[in-house]
């Protein structure tokens, strides 16, 4: 394929060629619908003849994520992928990430649930996502694409903010964009970066104490105060994350009356909603946050303050309404309208729900 | 004759690795963990790999490895080091990578990391201690457990309807496809202690040289699990573990 040709694949595909575009040096996976085309394409594409990045199916998504531990700690830019029942069972290693500071990447798309559920697209997991997942305190940060494009362009950036921060990142996707064919300009050719770069980019990681003292990665200290000392840097760091790394897109907000809060694929079929809206005369408008951590809390408070009532649309029970709620401190009503088990609402429904609010 | 006149270089027969640094060790006294980390430091350094080595250490007694030996060491999740070497070991062909686990680490909760790490061949070495018993979290029922033994949590003795049998994973390892080396040692007596250090040379060896995976299982003692002396331990195990889980290679595809 040519640079910046326009080509048409699935969101699923189009991470993989992605991953392999921008450097990545390793992917470790386990087959669960609806992502199985990611490890597939990998598969099919063969960058261990072209790049050099390595690929293993892995035995378990307990194993992919400890492979992700194990290449981070190293320096390595390291990804996996799964869908919801598959990162549950990754939170042991999402959590002894985050405890070592180690960076990686663990795209997440999302199906239906609890349990095995279904196979259909659901946004069930951002709990999970944007609250740890795993034991302690502590976060990771989530991005959430809303194209093909998104999930094309959020590897690079995702590998970017988990070295910058040494953080676990989570892209959390869900099925309607995985499978979901769409227009994409794939990212520019970046060759992997060199050992000697690595170790520049990464003096802690755990490679050979080749020039220097030894590195130990471990989120293990028996001594409470060190602990919490650990714990405290933890949190001056998520601190840090939260000032600077917000992002979020606004679409029709300056003369909105009411507010709809989306992400990911509901934004799309959010974006047709307030179509059908303003046709009808309703001046709605839409906070669609890229980051679910760290929630967009500033920007949505703000478009609070001229708002008559924010719709927190998700294809779940009523998740990050909690979030928006907790921006808002009351001042203005906020409802939420979702759907489960693998049913994606459609713009009428929401047009409904609007009109609702306007009662 | 002074002993300073003694300590000369030519004199010198003997001396601890300088892998090995001073920090004194949490282990107890007779404890095997501790002569196994000797064998290791002394093997890398033998083999010039001190820059180019990275241990992955379990959840187990062994959890604090990485304060005794000075490499470069990531601290796994309880039984996934297998997974987390082969992750490192493909990503850095060039480095010397290994496990070190416990019984409980390796052959219970870890028990598919190890199979399908050693499966895949993935090029690593694995040392595994056996004490048949859980170290760390004070003496309860491992997999390794013999039959009869008591433990924390199996009080009246290892029974077969309650607790099922001791298992012998180094057994399986060497009928996978993916190993290249797998045996039995132990580390209570000097020549017992001399062929487990040829073991774990020849395994790290066979890693660099991309063989496959090794496992070199070490029959060891756990005097504080087995509310034992160290002295009383080293017999029991000899009477009682040396039977049931027997040293010597199992497969060696030289
Ligand atoms: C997920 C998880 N489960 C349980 C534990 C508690 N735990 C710590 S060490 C250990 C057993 C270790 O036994 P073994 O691997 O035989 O090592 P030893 O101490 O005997 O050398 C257990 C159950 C843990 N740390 N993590
Ligand atoms: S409890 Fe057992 S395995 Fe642990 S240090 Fe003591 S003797 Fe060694
Ligand atoms: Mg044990």
């Amino acid at each position: 394929m040519e640079e910046n040709e326009i080509l048409l694949m699935k969101g699923n595909e189009a991470i993989a060629h992605a991953a392999i575009r921008c450097g990545c040096d390793g992917y470790f996976g386990y087959p669960i619908t609806p992502q199985s085309e990611i490890l597939e394409t990998l598969a099919v594409e063969k960058p261990w003849e072209t790049t050099g990045m390595v690929v293993v199916q892995a035995e378990s998504e307990l194993a992919s994520i400890n492979m992700v531990y194990g290449g981070g700690a190293t320096g390595k830019r390291v990804m996996t992928s799964s869908s919801s029942p598959g990162v549950a069972l990754m939170q042991e290693g999402i959590t002894y990430m985050a405890g070592a500071e180690i960076p990686g990447l663990i795209v997440n798309v999302q199906r239906g649930g609890p349990g095995l559920g279904t196979i259909q697209p659901s946004q069930g997991d951002y709990f999970q996502s944007t609250r740890g997942g795993g034991n302690g305190d502590y976060n990771v940060i989530v991005l959430a694409p809303a194209s093909v494009q998104e999930m094309a362009d959020f590897v690079d950036l995702s590998f970017t903010l988990a070295f910058r921060y040494r953080i676990p990142v989570i892209m959390l996707s869900d099925g309607v964009i995985g499978q979901m064919m769409e227009k994409v300009v794939l990212p520019p050719f970046k060759p992997r970066r060199t050992e000697e770069e690595l170790r520049q980019e990464c003096p802690w990681a755990a490679n050979g104490c080749k020039n220097r003292k030894k590195n130990i990665v471990t989120s293990l200290e028996l001594d409470p105060h060190a602990m919490e000392l650990h714990n405290i840097h933890l949190q001056e760091k998520y601190k840090e994350i939260k000032e600077k790394e917000v992002r979020y897109e606004e679409y029709m907000t300056e003369d909105a009356e009411y507010l709809i809060v989306a992400f990911g694929s509901a934004a799309r079929i959010a974006q047709k909603a307030i179509e059908l809206c303003r046709a009808k005369g309703i001046r709605v408008g839409m906070l669609r946050p890229i980051t679910l951590w760290p929630f967009p809390s500033q920007a949505i408070k703000t478009l609070a303050q001229k708002a008559k009532g924010i719709l927190s649309m998700e294809i779940n029970a009523g998740q990050m309404v909690e979030d928006i709620q907790l921006a808002v401190q009351g001042c203005v009503p906020v409802f939420h309208y979702g759907r489960m088990g693998g049913i994606v609402p459609t713009p009428e429904e929401i047009v409904n729900e609007v009109e609702k609010m306007k009662q | 004759m002074t002993n300073q006149d003694i300590i000369q270089p030519e004199n010198l027969v003997y001396k601890k690795p300088t892998l090995l640094n001073d920090n004194p060790m949490h282990y107890c006294p007779g404890c095997s963990h501790s002569v196994v980390h000797k064998l290791i430091a002394e093997v890398i350094e033998e083999m010039g790999m001190e820059n180019r080595s990275v241990g992955v250490s379990p959840v187990g007694c062994a959890v604090f490895a990485y304060n005794y030996l000075d490499i470069d060491w990531i601290e796994a999740a309880h039984g996934r080091a297998p997974a987390i070497a082969c992750a490192t070991k493909r990503l850095w062909p060039e480095n010397l990578v290994f496990t070190y686990q416990g019984d409980g680490d390796l052959a219970c909760i870890g028990t598919a990391e190890t199979i399908h790490a050693l499966n895949r061949g993935d090029n690593i070495a694995i040392i595994f201690v056996n004490n048949a018993i859980y170290g760390m979290t004070g003496g309860q029922m491992a997999p390794t457990t013999l039959m009869g033994m008591k433990t924390a949590t199996c009080p009246y003795g290892r029974e077969a309807s309650l607790h099922g049998f001791p298992l012998k994973i180094t057994e399986i390892a060497a009928t996978l496809e993916g190993t290249c080396y797998v045996t039995r040692q132990a580390v209570n007596k000097v020549a017992y202690i001399r062929r487990a250090k040829a073991a774990i040379r020849k395994a790290f060896e066979y890693s660099m040289q991309g063989k496959g995976s090794s496992l070199v299982e070490i029959v060891s003692t756990c005097s504080s699990g087995w509310k034992k002396t160290p002295e009383e331990a080293n017999q029991w195990m000899e009477d009682h573990m040396f039977p049931y889980y027997k040293l010597g290679d199992l497969k060696d595809k030289a």
